[in-house]
């Protein structure tokens, strides 16, 4: 439905900000490289003040990057002011215009295109159909939930059809369970539009459900970029494996190296691990543990002490000891598992492929 | 990272120059301010340090060689400083009793109502009239109450009273919001552990607003130096800097000692307006975050309610008298001996006296004016609110400046600027004298408090509404156009009744500008008053009154017939917060 898909390049971007306290400079957004396909949906994940929204902000064109170039389609797009970009943004707030109805909201900006007037009842009927709103033409914007807000920006931006939407943590203010439906929407209308989308958001769950790639983002420096399997299970570094979901960090030195196999050190016990191609004997070595892929057994490879154990329903909650390392573990239906009690003794139980080695 | 910065600020110019419509804009606004507001301030440094023999102090040593210049510093600020506490008590006073205590009646409230409406439409000397009416030579009160003949009302205490009857009500404006934003937890917390009502009062409530308190008092600190109208009528031989700097110009004809009296007069508002604005202003609102958790207990205890209310009644029942005073001065055939019936006053304002003329000039000039003010006070505050660019501080410097700014100051600034042209080139001579500068005038005079209430209004309004307005494609002028102005058009409305307002009953600027030729009511209000032609006087100021307060009659309809549909809680606030800001903005301070 889009006239033409767009990607999005950004090529070496910077932006610095000043601190207003200390007046000292910093770098907001540093030297960050994307490449998003047309029809690709990304996000730009991070805790907040990571910089996220202040790309979205440069690609939108209401901020000017001080380093680098965006393009858009091809196109240099650096000096083009924000209502000459062929961008679509949906507003955190939603930012609908509280003076016009529904239908004139969504017009507003194929008015100012100079779209024949029938075609334009036409688009908004049929957008308004895409995101459910069928006859809901005359309300105004402060008749609506809040999710009903959230489609009308969301349709607002659609029906420009813009070479890239752009999302600014579009649900961080609607209710959980809102949330949950609403970005199964985004995503179906994405998908259906073809669109090319650029999505910002700290919330994790919202990136993995969203996602064809997701870019984490700390301090202005991107960490890692790659689809949801990959960042999960194969975190860069122990900043994405800890934001991305719960990790244990268990930390040794390799002790033998075959190939691709190996055997680390880890508080005094061998444990095997495979993908340690890049280490060398001797080096330090540290192992991402999910707390789901690990169980609590009598036998196993980490000797450990329960120091806590509660049953929280779907799933059993375990903190124990290995040495002076804390490991958390997840035991997901633990109906007929055996159940441990603080001060057991017993063993962390985990393959080699369980692991990954940072 | 400074070859870094200059890429970022480079797109930024690009992104402006590409928009023709905003530069324009910008550029114009810079040189409007700087020509009619800056420039008529630099000429009067330049030329009363600058004589013909090169820069010197020599000016200066002469004015303040002279007797009645020293006296009329320590007059204007020994009245400024009584007038600032005295207010701010008052309005305390006030303020107290509308958020604390329950007020049975509906004429209470009225009442209340009232008080802190007057300042919007009442002309600035009206009290002083009144004044003389009531407690002058012939003054009702003093003559025909008290039996007092010879009671002499001009001078220190006849300034002292007026100008702190005029004041207050600001104060209690501004004193009022502050009450509202304390959280009554606090009060009750204290009260819980065992604190007396009063002890409440001084250990809690006082602290929390002391910088507001400060604030108060320096905002009417810096009208009553800055007041004119009121000094002259009502001075006598009193005189304050205002009056002294008209006198030099109109009596002595000495424009170079005016200029430095002037300079002087600027030095001590700004510096106590920089005072009230970056620590004062700060501190009174940083105390006060964050609204009221719920509405407040008011109090129904006699022993504190009768005592309070019956004070505060007797202060609002002295003040509506004394603008009921005003219509009666211009019925009775003599003031203080005749107390006949007549309609030879007001016959005569049109018959003898010109008074069609004046009030068709001052009409047509305010009228002119408003739209100007309003249209240029909205474009200012979303330029400062809402854009980012070179020059936006310079913009709100500068139109915040002009509160700072004496309206005797500022007159005696345009005519050392312009009666010879630009820097006595010559160049744009062609001004002064005419209509034009007068209604450049009432548009500097009322652009701080129409940009104050716009940035206000403007800071209500979530930035993502524009931006999502200039992501879907519309230029700047079209964002303004269809967005921005729609969502503050109660502002709007009132800044330009305000205008209006601030416009037909200002004078202190006027009065150094004004030709022979014009004839303008609150010049001829003076005029009437100073000779003691109290009736013509109290008939035009009466004609006045009628036309502000028929003129704010329009707006309120305007704004309930036309007013938003929109009713989310952000903008109900907005709504109020515009609300408060226009009496505020409306304080007709005559500066």
């Amino acid at each position: 439905m889009a006239k033409e898909k767009k990607g999005v390049r950004l090529d070496h971007i910077s932006k610095i900000y000043q601190d207003p306290k200390t007046k000292k400079d910093f770098y907001a957004v540093h030297d960050v490289s994307l490449d998003i396909a047309p029809g690709e949906f990304v996000t730009l994940l991070g805790p907040s003040g990571c910089g996220k929204t202040t790309i979205l902000r440069m690609i939108a064109g209401f901020e000017s990057p001080n380093e680098g170039e965006i393009y858009l389609g091809g196109e240099p797009i650096n000096e083009l002011t924000p209502n000459k970009r062929d961008t679509a943004m949906v507003f955190q707030s939603y930012a609908l215009l509280p003076h016009y109805n529904i239908f004139d909201n969504v017009a507003y900006g194929l008015k100012l295109r100079k779209v024949p007037k029938d075609e334009i009842a036409k688009k908004v009927t049929n957008i308004l159909h895409l995101v459910g709103l069928d006859g809901m033409e005359d309300r105004m914007t402060n008749q609506l939930s809040g999710g009903q807000q959230q489609r009308v920006a969301l349709a607002r931006a659609l029906v420009l059809e813009p070479g890239v939407l752009l999302f600014d943590e579009p649900l961080s203010n609607l209710d959980a369970k809102l949330r949950v439906d609403m970005r199964n929407e985004i995503r179906r209308i994405q998908q259906e539009a073809g669109i090319t989308a650029v999505y910002v958001t700290h919330d994790q769950s919202e990136a993995m459900a969203l996602s064809d790639n997701i870019i984490i983002m700390k301090k202005g420096v991107v960490q890692q970029m790659g689809d949801p399997l990959t960042v999960y299970y194969e975190p860069a570094n122990e900043f994405v494996a800890d934001f991305i979901g719960e990790s244990n960090f268990l930390r040794g030195t390799l002790a033998e190296k075959d190939g691709h196999h190996g055997q680390a050190t880890i508080e005094g016990n061998p444990v095997d691990v495979s993908n340690v191609g890049h280490l060398n004997v001797g080096d330090d070595v540290t192992l991402v543990l999910r707390p789901e892929a690990a169980a609590l057994a009598d036998e196993g490879v980490l000797p450990c002490t329960v120091t806590l154990s509660r049953f929280m329903g779907n799933y059993h909650n375990y903190q124990v000891k290995v040495g002076d390392t804390l490991v958390k573990i997840t035991d997901f239906n633990p109906k007929n598992h055996k159940i441990y009690d603080v001060g057991d003794e017993a063993f962390v139980a985990f393959g080699p492929e369980d692991v990954h080695v940072l | 990272m400074s070859v870094a910065k200059d890429q970022s600020a480079a797109l930024d110019r690009k992104k402006l120059l590409g928009d023709p419509i905003m530069m324009t804009t910008i550029v114009v606004l810079i040189a409007l301010l700087t020509l009619f507001i800056l420039y008529p301030l630099a000429i009067l440094l330049v030329d009363s340090f600058i004589t013909d023999s090169g820069p010197s102090l020599a000016v200066f040593d002469r004015i303040f060689q002279m007797g009645s210049f020293t006296t009329a510093i320590t007059n204007t600020l020994a009245v400024g400083f009584l007038v600032g506490i005295c207010s701010a008590l008052v309005g305390l006073l006030f303020a107290y009793v509308e958020e604390y205590v329950q007020l049975k009646t509906k004429f209470m409230r009225g009442l209340f109502a009232l008080v802190s409406m007057l300042p919007v439409v009442s002309p600035p000397f009206v009290l002083s009239l009144s004044i003389i009416m009531l407690f002058g030579k012939a003054g009702i009160i003093t003559r025909y109450v008290l039996g007092i003949y010879d009671n002499n009302v001009y001078g220190f205490w006849g300034i002292f009273i007026v100008q702190t009857l005029t004041f207050f009500p600001v104060c209690y404006m501004m004193l009022k919001g502050l009450l509202r934003n304390i959280d009554p937890s606090l009060e009750e917390a204290s009260r819980d552990m065992g604190a007396s009502r009063w002890k409440v009062f001084t250990s809690v409530t006082l602290p929390l607003i002391a910088p507001g308190l400060g604030n108060a008092f320096l905002v009417t600190f810096i009208e009553s130096i800055a007041d004119f109208a009121n000094p002259m009528i009502i001075g006598g031989s009193y005189d304050t800097l205002a009056t002294t700097i008209y006198l030099q110009i109109t009596g002595a004809y000495d424009k170079q000692g005016a200029a430095a009296m002037a300079v002087v007069l600027l030095c001590i508002t700004l510096a106590m307006f920089a005072v009230q604005k970056y620590v004062l202003e700060a501190k009174s609102t940083a105390t006060l975050s964050g609204k009221a958790s719920r509405a407040r207990m008011l109090t129904t205890d006699n022993s504190v309610r009768i005592p309070l209310t019956l004070l505060c009644s007797v202060c609002a029942i002295f003040v509506v008298a004394m603008y009921i005073c005003v219509p009666f001065g211009a019925l009775f055939k003599t003031w203080g001996y005749d107390f006949t019936l007549t309609g030879k006053w007001f016959a005569q304002v049109f018959t003898k006296y010109h008074g069609l003329q004046a009030f068709g000039d001052s009409f047509l000039l305010s009228l002119i004016a408003a739209p100007i003010t309003a249209l240029l006070s909205m474009v200012i505050s979303y330029l400062v609110v809402k854009r980012d660019f070179h020059g936006r501080g310079f913009i709100e410097a500068v139109s915040m400046l002009a509160m700072a700014v004496p309206g005797t100051v500022l007159g005696v600034g345009y005519i050392r600027g312009f009666s010879g042209g630009l820097f006595h080139t010559g160049l744009l001579q062609g001004i002064y004298g005419t209509s034009a500068i007068l209604i450049i005038v009432f548009v500097v005079r009322s652009l701080p408090t129409g940009t104050r209430s716009g940035i206000s209004a403007l800071r209500q309004i979530d930035k993502s509404i524009e931006e999502s307005a200039y992501d879907m494609g519309a230029d700047s002028f079209t964002v303004f156009r269809t967005v921005t102005l729609p969502l503050i058009k109660e502002s709007f409305l009132s800044g330009l009744v305000t205008a209006f307002v601030r416009s037909i009953t200002a004078i202190s600027a006027i009065i150094l500008l004004v030709t022979p030729s014009t004839y303008l009511i609150t010049v001829q209000i003076n005029e009437f008053a100073e000779k003691g032609n109290y009736g013509i006087a109290c008939a035009f100021a009466t004609i006045l009154i009628m036309i502000t307060y028929g003129a704010v009659l329009i707006m309120n309809a305007v704004i309930r017939r036309f007013g938003t549909s929109r009713a989310t809680k952000a903008d109900k606030e907005a709504a109020e917060a515009i609300g408060t800001d226009y009496v505020e903005s409306g304080q007709v301070e005559e500066l």
